[in-house]
């Protein structure tokens, strides 16, 4: 048999098979137990994983279509050296706009760091060149040199050098996340397989009066999977509940800021703790049917 | 229906059965006889393919016992009741259940009215609702017996299903498994009980298998 259509059949089939091994045993709550406790750690593997990978999208693909120019240049030539250079970039190919920073957004940028009343006028800030990228972009090459030719003391920074090794963590990160989610989901099938070699050894005298009356090994076998089935899913649908009001109860992104705040789900990445349960019932049915068998030939 | 060829059982000690060869016709009654540990349990062991020979050929119903699948061989029980000294049931279940199982087991539902007349004819009738911890020792036999034909076996196998019973009820035992023979089912029964012997063939043509120096011999008519 299949295991697909054996799983289709377990509900129906398994039903009647069940009842021929005793409910009890503390294989029953250990199952559900580690079914339920894997599940909730994987609601915050999985809400790490989404925000690592919104993080990582955001850093590659927004910042990526930007850059900055950083002019130094004596009080007397600043505003000079500001209008050639926008006028060299409105006739770059691959740029869409560029935009010189005034004083009050110098002044907001720096605000964190230096308080609302820096006296901008008299430090000697470079002035900021924001550029848009057009698609294609431009080349960065061809225009540092043209820059060196018009403005010295102008730096092309098209944000490379930070939002590289920002981008490969948070991809690195949203790695791990699913890493974590895949060992979980072996960790749930290796303590099912456990818990499943438990029963069926605490249930040999069973086993023994089933063979003796004509009991195929599905049949025993089915009477074990469909109990640790349920088990799991019923265990993983409180772990994924509860996981999820955990997640839920996490700060959210406007009252703190950072990346902290933005762990957690948002629009349809909800629907993904749903999908945990039935992805724990899958794998408790292919870990005990497994377990089952090789059992079931090793006993007498 | 059951033959052996040449069959040798070795259980690592030492060689318990050699050169067994008999055919157990259908509709016969035999009863299989020896000392304890002469391996009356191993030989129907393997008559129901609970074991392998180590050496020979036991053919089931024409089928060479190591050609069946663990499926096949399943199937094959279901063609064989066995009734053991020390039966064994599931405890969590009530007897109508435990004597059902073999339906169950085989995805047929079976008759309620049948399954009361099966009772009532192995005199368990008023404990259809008793789970098996509950019984004694001779209920627990016949329920055994009960459990053993519901499937409408060709061959019933008993090993020492009077042992832990009194005369009477080894009587009442006996008399059960004399009205299956007549039936036309071949019956199989290891005892070392004489007199139960003598008593079944007064009844039934009964021949008798002996199990001596790890061989198996036809006793004569005489006991």
């Amino acid at each position: 048999m299949r295991w697909p259509a054996a799983l289709l059949r377990l509900l129906d089939m398994g039903k009647q098979a069940e009842r021929v091994v005793p409910p009890t045993g503390h294989t029953a709550w250990l199952t559900s137990f580690t079914a339920g406790a894997m599940t909730f750690l994987c609601v915050f593997a999985l809400a790490l994983s989404l925000a690592s990978g919104r993080l990582a999208d955001r850093w590659s693909d927004a910042l990526a279509r930007t850059a900055t120019i950083r002019l130094s240049a004596p009080p007397d030539q600043m505003q000079l050296q500001t209008d050639a250079i926008l006028l060299l970039l409105s006739t770059t190919p691959g740029i869409e706009s560029a935009k010189a920073l005034s004083d009050d957004e110098a002044r907001a940028l720096l605000e964190p760091w230096f308080g609302p009343d820096l006296p901008i006028e008299a430090l000697p800030i470079p002035r900021l060149i924001e550029i848009i990228e057009a698609d294609p972009g431009y080349d960065g090459a061809g225009l540092r040199q043209r820059l060196a030719a018009e403005a010295p003391g102008a730096v092309l920074d098209d944000h490379t050098r930070w939002r590289r090794p920002l981008a490969e963590a948070a991809g690195r990160l949203r790695l791990l996340g699913w890493l974590a989610i895949g060992l979980i989901g072996f960790t749930m099938a290796a303590m099912i397989t456990l818990a499943a070699n438990a029963s069926l050894a605490a249930n040999a005298q069973v086993v023994r009066v089933l063979r003796l009356i004509g009991a195929r090994d599905s049949y025993i076998a089915r009477a074990f999977v469909r109990r640790f089935t349920l088990r799991a899913l019923s265990g993983s649908v409180v772990g994924a509940i509860c996981g999820a009001i955990g997640v839920a109860l996490l700060p959210s992104a406007d009252a703190a800021g950072g990346f902290l705040t933005g762990l957690g789900f948002t629009g349809a990445g909800w629907l993904w703790p749903l999908v945990l349960p039935p992805l724990a019932a899958v794998v408790a049915f292919a870990a005990t049917r497994r377990a089952a068998f090789q059992k079931l030939r090793e006993l007498p | 229906m059951i033959a052996f060829e040449n069959v040798a059982y070795n259980y690592g000690g030492g060689e318990l059965l050699s050169e067994v060869s008999l055919r157990l016709a259908p509709g016969s009654f035999h009863f299989l006889t020896g000392p304890s540990g002469a391996g009356k349990t191993t030989f129907l062991k393997l008559a129901y393919a609970d074991l392998l020979p180590t050496s020979g050929h036991v053919t089931l119903f024409d089928r060479e016992v190591r050609s069946l699948s663990r499926d096949e061989i399943a199937h094959t029980r279901r063609r064989i009741g066995v009734v053991h000294q020390d039966v064994q049931f599931l405890d969590h279940m009530p007897l109508a259940a435990n004597v059902q199982l073999p339906l169950t087991v085989a995805g047929k539902g079976g008759d309620l009215a049948d399954l009361k007349d099966l009772l009532t004819w192995v005199g368990l009738g008023h404990l259809a609702d008793a789970v098996p911890p509950s019984l004694s020792g001779g209920e627990r036999q016949r329920a055994a017996l009960a459990r053993a034909i519901i499937m409408d076996p060709d061959v019933i196998i008993a090993d020492e299903p009077t042992g832990n019973v009194d005369w009477e009820m080894s009587l009442r035992l006996l008399t059960l498994l004399v009205e299956l023979n007549r039936m036309g089912k071949t019956i199989v029964v290891a005892t070392h009980d004489l007199n139960l012997i003598r008593q079944a063939k007064a009844q039934v043509p009964a021949r008798v298998l002996r199990i001596a120096r790890r061989r198996i011999q036809l006793a004569g008519a005489d006991l």
